[in-house]
């Protein structure tokens, strides 16, 4: 990279966020082409789990709100999805983002609720959510708008003729998730580097200070909220699309609960965590299940064995990394960083500047999308920095 | 602090492309270059989606055990033209969105040559789009929907076990005759199974007989109200087009209440041994012992099998053999004589489709075939049919068995007329293995 154009990037937060998101893209497309079908699916259901734990992860992350109804968000986002295809036939462009308004709709009003309640309270109040709304398909007046127990079907997207006759329907569903994907991290970097997510952030460190400051705390939440559900409305739209069906049946209580699980593995309050946790969310469960068929164990032990060894994996993944996928790769880089500088300082010569230009080999960033400067500080140790600790940083 | 935000940016690159690098791992079963997918010099590989864990696994788990153990008994005494049938079953929790994601897996990854025997009305009909579109034969649904048979939509999708609308016309017409007069109660579950069933019933049991008409939702486990509703009724017979788990949990509920009505019940809700381990299971769970087999006595049903009770039958005298060899652990019931019989099935159908067999090659052989097996009545597959058995035989539940009374009726979907069928049932073959043809 030349100078200037790194100066460019590091100049606009914009510039920035927007090349990133362009080379995420030529890098799925090469990805999505290259895959089988089957492995396409998979790629769109990590796209569209990514969409609706970023949403969470700038919710409960960075604005300190817990949420155990964002599985209730998704399934407005599919109903929403399903019934303006049934009815009235828009096209996608149009289906998705009319699912992501709807939920941001339902969002502000649960926002509006929770706004004033916290920790346990509000969990309950979500979790009412969650429970609740699933159920409304089922409910006797409602079942024939929303289908029951059955849900309602969705005509697949169609790939466009240019792409050819034989063009994958799964790779096609593939790249609109991807697109999705990408435009929420793209949209949600940008605004919680902000402004946003300044002020977001103070009102988690400390309500009262916050206000003092002239934060509107409760006004802030609301927004929070409604911009996670959106993000989750439109994973759940994407998830329609992609399972060509909207049932209450797609969304348990235990998705929610996995959504938390996600952001808190993949790395409480950083956007690239979101991604971990996505993935983690769709291959853990697949993994398992292929063992468990594979073992030749009873009926009974091996039906029942892929939700064990998911949430085995869950534990270890919380008992090697504290503070999630990212947080522990953010340490592993700092570590290398700190050996490699380590190394250079005992050579000859003027000391080294401190590498930080070169990004690491790693190149995993130090600080959450939450904590810039305490990271930063903590992340240029002295010079024997191998020896001073292992990347544990104070917070806060 | 401009660094940092560089690596972040970097950071999210790249997290972005590890995550797609890491789903874009792993390689794709190839098909091995032969003719069909799923077959290659020494195997078939076929799939299912079953629930093993959920609602509907009480019972029906045991469907898909019975039927690997009887493709077990093939491949040991050779297999079929010389090829072992690899059955790939996987649990979807009788959940319809998990059976999307399943069913695409086996198709798209494990490549298999068909799916078989996939289970459950609300399930399968959420892939027999997709299967048709990829062109998948789709063979014996494990469920009676009359929406198997559309053979100009769904070219590749047969059913195999009697549909509803034929049952509940055969149980409707039961109860017309045998309780003429008595007020008569629904209860069912609202999805495409038991709606179809209420449909045929409807055909016979007069409207201004039925008092009251009860729902639920596979899922919710809390039936109260239901069982309140139709106990107040005053019913004198309850219909249930239930599967096992809400039928246990209806005759728990009417005990509670005191309601005491003549019960009938579809074939596919009624396996009297499932209803006894249910009926001891949920009462256990809820604090109080009872004894199960008391409670489903005298039930009337419906059946199209051979009833595992009935041990001068050869077809189950070669499913006792199958079952003790392989899944000896499994109670012999209705399921195991279920999964088994559909086995038998497309065991002849892959003989039927030749030496080197390919899935249009299948579903020709299928449309052209009169299969005999295990059945009372006869299969109504043709170029313009693919629905299966044509009827059944009404029984009542004595002891652990179902004891048919009476001769086996044939009907048809529509409003053709109920007749018997009085050709015998066909005798099971020496070596349990179909043969050639």
């Amino acid at each position: 990279m030349t100078a200037p154009v790194r100066s460019a990037l590091r100049r606009s937060t914009l510039t920035r966020h927007a090349a990133c998101a362009a080379l995420a893209l030529a890098a799925l497309y090469a990805l999505t082409t290259a895959a089988a079908p089957y492995r396409d699916l998979q790629i769109a259901q990590a796209a569209y789990l990514t969409c609706a734990v970023a949403g969470l992860t700038v919710l409960t992350g960075l604005g300190g709100q817990i949420s155990l109804g964002h599985g209730a968000f998704m399934a407005v986002g599919a109903y929403t999805a399903a019934l303006v295809i049934g009815h009235w036939g828009w096209p996608l462009a149009a289906v998705l983002p009319a699912a992501a308004g709807a939920t941001a709709a339902a969002g502000a009003v649960v926002g509006a609720v929770a706004a004033r309640l916290h920790g346990p309270y509000l969990a309950g109040a979500t979790l009412a959510f969650a429970v609740g709304l699933p159920g409304l398909a089922n409910y006797e007046p409602l079942t024939g708008v929303l289908g029951g127990q059955n849900g309602l079907t969705i005509v697949p997207p169609v790939p466009p003729a240019a792409l050819g006759e034989a063009f994958p329907l799964e790779r096609w569903q593939a790249w609109i998730c991807c697109l999705g994907a990408v435009v929420t991290l793209f949209l949600l970097a940008n605004l919680t580097r902000g402004r946003f997510g300044r002020t977001l952030r103070a009102s988690r460190d400390d309500e009262i200070a916050a206000a003092l400051s002239g934060v509107r705390v409760a006004r802030l939440r609301i927004a929070a909220t409604v911009v996670s559900a959106a993000c989750a409305g439109l994973a759940g739209g994407l998830l329609a699309v992609v399972a060509t069906l909207a049932a209450p049946g797609a969304f348990p209580l235990t998705l929610s609960l996995q959504l938390i699980a996600a952001i808190v593995i993949g790395g409480l309050g950083s956007l690239p965590g979101a991604v971990w946790g996505a993935l983690i969310l769709v291959y853990v469960p697949t993994w398992a299940a292929d063992l468990s068929s594979s073992s030749g164990l009873s009926h009974d032990i091996a039906s029942n064995l892929p939700l064990a060894i998911y949430g085995l994996v869950l534990i270890v993944v919380t008992l090697a990394f504290p503070r999630g996928v990212q947080g522990g790769l953010r340490d592993l880089g700092g570590a290398v960083r700190r050996r490699a500088r380590g190394r250079r300082d005992r050579a000859p010569g003027p000391r080294a500047p401190a590498p930080s230009d070169t990004s690491g080999p790693t190149t995993t960033h130090p600080g959450g999308a939450d904590e810039a400067t305490p990271d930063e500080a903590g992340a240029r140790p002295d010079d024997r920095g191998d020896a001073g600790g292992r990347g544990e940083r104070l917070r806060r | 602090m401009k660094r940092p935000r560089t690596r972040r940016a970097l950071a999210l690159t790249t997290a972005v492309t590890l995550a797609a690098a890491a789903s874009g791992c792993g390689g794709d079963g190839g098909g091995g270059g032969s003719a069909a997918p799923g077959v290659t010099a020494t195997t078939v590989t076929i799939g299912s989606h079953q629930p093993l864990t959920g609602p509907a696994a009480p019972g029906y788990s045991a469907n898909s055990a019975a039927s690997k153990a009887f493709f077990d008994y093939v491949n040991a005494n050779g297999g079929v033209h010389g090829r072992k049938i690899v059955y790939r079953y996987v649990d979807d929790a009788y959940n319809p969105t998990q059976t999307v994601s399943v069913t695409q897996k086996l198709v798209l990854q494990d490549k298999v040559f068909a799916i078989f025997n996939g289970l459950g009305t609300p399930t399968h009909s959420k892939v027999v789009d997709y299967l048709n579109a990829q062109r998948v034969p789709d063979l014996f649904v494990a469920s009676g929907c009359g929406c198997w048979d559309r053979p100009d939509e769904h070219p590749q999708t047969f059913g195999w076990q009697v549909d509803y609308i034929r049952e509940g016309k055969i149980l409707g017409d039961h109860v017309k005759k045998a309780y003429a007069g008595k007020k008569v109660a629904y209860f069912f579950q609202n999805d495409d199974f038991g709606q179809d069933g209420v449909k045929g019933l409807d055909k016979y049991i007069p409207k201004d007989q039925v008092v009251s008409r009860q729902s639920y939702q596979p899922g919710s486990t809390d039936i109260g109200a239901q069982a309140q509703a139709i106990a107040q009724s005053k019913a004198d017979v309850v219909v249930m087009f239930s599967i096992p788990t809400y039928t246990a949990l209806f005759r728990l509920a009417s005990l509670k209440l005191n309601f005491q009505p003549t019960f009938v019940v579809s074939n596919v809700g009624s396996d009297p041994i499932t209803l006894t381990g249910l009926l001891e299971s949920f009462a256990k769970k809820g604090g109080s012992e009872v004894e199960g087999s008391p409670l489903i006595q005298g039930m009337v049903t419906d059946g199209y099998l051979a009833a595992p009770g009935d041990a001068a039958n050869s077809w189950t005298a070669l499913f006792k053999r199958i079952h003790g060899q392989y899944i000896p652990k499994l109670p012999f019931n209705g399921n195991i004589v279920y999964g088994m019989s559909v086995a038998y099935t497309f065991v002849q159908a892959l003989q039927a489709a030749g030496k080197n067999p390919t899935r249009k090659g299948i579903v020709e052989a299928l449309e052209k075939s009169r299969f005999t097996g295990p059945g009372v009545v006869p299969f109504a597959y043709g170029a313009d049919s693919h629905a299966g058995y044509t009827g059944a035989v009404i029984g009542t539940i004595k002891g652990q068995n179902v004891v048919p009374q009476g001769q086996p009726l044939t009907t048809d979907d529509g409003d053709g007329p109920i007749q018997p069928y009085t050709a015998p049932q066909p005798q099971a073959p020496a070596g349990g293995v179909p043969a050639a043809g």
